[in-house]
């Protein structure tokens, strides 16, 4: 049986590992990205998302680094993305260990680019990362440019555009969850994971592992973790024993752990 | 004693620096060869690939790697497919037409068919269940769960060539062997101690 997901995000800037909150990096966690990928490593992670959310463009080429130096101790799957704007620079992660890329602005800004992406390296490698942000009258529209950008869509209209451009599975995340600590944007990732049949990951606001369970419960096939990880000792064993208690499938260290209670 | 003989096969298709990392944490020195007759020299080749069958056989036609695959295979080196390495080992796929492959199993590539209600590709973490003893399991669990991304599955017509099945709607072989050719439709470079585990028991076959 497939098991759900449990993935670990770790949020660069300038190559450090920092917390996000509300998309706003004050916090370095990890000095060095490589320990905090070692430590997931020999947890039961499922999978590693690295995302560079440096506004300077020029931080893109110490990213790549970063990706080089990790992917050697990687033996999970390693999504990467974060100022992927050309087809070159795509294929330098790739080149430097990266087995999916991540688009998020390109959706709005460069179509046609996530559509060559999706041909030329399959649909399985891109992951469209969506921002759901609500404006003022509390409204959920959808934020690009590291959150900077409000765009007046539908969550689940703007998922199935990105399907159609080629993408092979969503990273869902809110603007206003991140770093909230009260579980994941449920209403707007209900409606998305309702409206593709690619896998959707459940990103941004976890604080207690009840809100993994949540995010599955509302469709998610992947629940992802960014700063809770950093701080809590054991902690991808910890939320996965918790998922499975819950009734979720879940890989835990090699092995199916049987589900404890009817979900 | 890990063999440090190991040619990994680049045809253009797919990531090659997970695999060749996997190799060298386990002790390995893999060789990227691109030159088909440089593949002669290698006791274990690894045919990887991420990508279309199509596209991947006429990659292989073209260089002529095909042809020196099968002298190698014939002179009875150690093959491993992963992937879509496995399924061009395979007689033929259905993927965008009809595509002949090596032919080196008697057995099919056909599409997961959509009303299985289950999203294509079939892709995460998923139980690898043994069928037969074989030395590239030792040590290893059957039910483990190894890292599955495709959209196309093996179909054996043989059953002795099957050494492990997967469930996704309904039950495909995730690992095949027939003498000296093996293939893992999962990657094992990206399953963790399992298939790290398959990894090493392969570099450690005599060559």
């Amino acid at each position: 049986m497939l098991k759900k997901r449990l993935i670990a995000v770790l949020i660069l800037r300038d190559g450090q590992v920092v917390q996000s909150v509300r998309f706003k990096h004050t916090n370095v966690i990890h000095y060095d990205a490589v320990h905090a990928m070692e430590t997931f490593n020999k947890w039961a992670v499922d999978e590693i998302v690295i995302l560079n959310v440096s506004r300077d463009v020029a931080s893109r080429e110490k990213f790549a680094k970063v990706i080089e130096r990790i992917s050697c101790h990687c033996f999970v799957p390693l999504t990467a993305g974060g100022w992927i704007t050309n087809d070159a620079y795509a294929q330098k992660l790739l080149l430097s260990g990266a087995d999916k890329l991540v688009v998020n602005t390109a959706l709005a800004d460069d179509k046609q680019l996530v559509c060559r992406l999706a041909l030329r390296y399959g649909r399985q490698c891109i992951v469209a990362s969506m921002d759901m942000k609500r404006d003022s009258s509390g409204h959920t529209k959808i934020a690009v440019d590291r959150g900077s950008r409000l765009i007046d869509v539908r969550p689940e209209a703007w998922a199935c555009m990105a399907v159609e451009l080629g993408a092979g599975e969503i990273l869902f995340n809110s603007v206003d969850h991140d770093g909230a600590r009260k579980g994941y944007d449920l209403e707007s990732l209900k409606k998305v994971c309702e409206a593709v049949t690619v896998p959707v990951i459940a990103f941004g606001g976890v604080f207690t592992w009840s809100h993994l369970v949540e995010g599955i419960k509302a469709g998610a096939s992947a629940v992802a973790v960014a700063n809770l990880f950093h701080y809590t000792e054991q902690s991808t064993r910890k939320a996965k024993t918790y998922l499975a208690d819950s009734g979720v499938f879940v890989r835990k260290q090699g092995q199916c752990l049987a589900p404890m209670k009817a979900k | 004693m890990v063999s440090q003989n190991i040619a990994i096969v680049d045809y253009g298709m797919g990531n090659l620096r997970s695999v060749q990392n996997a190799i060298e944490h386990l002790g390995g020195k893999p060789v990227i060869v691109a030159n088909p007759l440089e593949l002669t020299a290698y006791g274990k080749i690894i045919l990887p690939g991420v990508g279309a069958f199509g596209q991947a056989i006429g990659c292989l036609h073209r260089t002529g790697l095909d042809v020196a695959l099968n002298q190698c295979r014939e002179a009875g080196a150690h093959i491993l497919g992963i992937c879509l390495g496995m399924q061009l080992m395979c007689s033929f796929s259905e993927e965008d037409g009809i595509h002949e492959g090596l032919n080196w199993f008697a057995a099919q590539v056909t599409r997961f068919l959509p009303d299985l209600g289950l999203s294509i590709p079939h892709m995460g973490w998923n139980s690898v269940d043994f069928i037969s003893e074989d030395p590239i399991l030792a040590g290893l669990t059957s039910g483990s769960d190894a890292y599955f991304v495709h959209s196309y599955y093996v179909h054996c017509e043989d059953p002795t060539d099957v050494l492990a099945s997967t469930e996704y709607g309904l039950r495909f072989s995730s690992m095949v062997r027939c003498g000296n050719v093996l293939g893992v439709q999962f990657h094992p470079e990206k399953s963790q101690e399992f298939g790290l585990g398959i990894i090493r028991n392969y570099l450690e076959m005599p060559c």
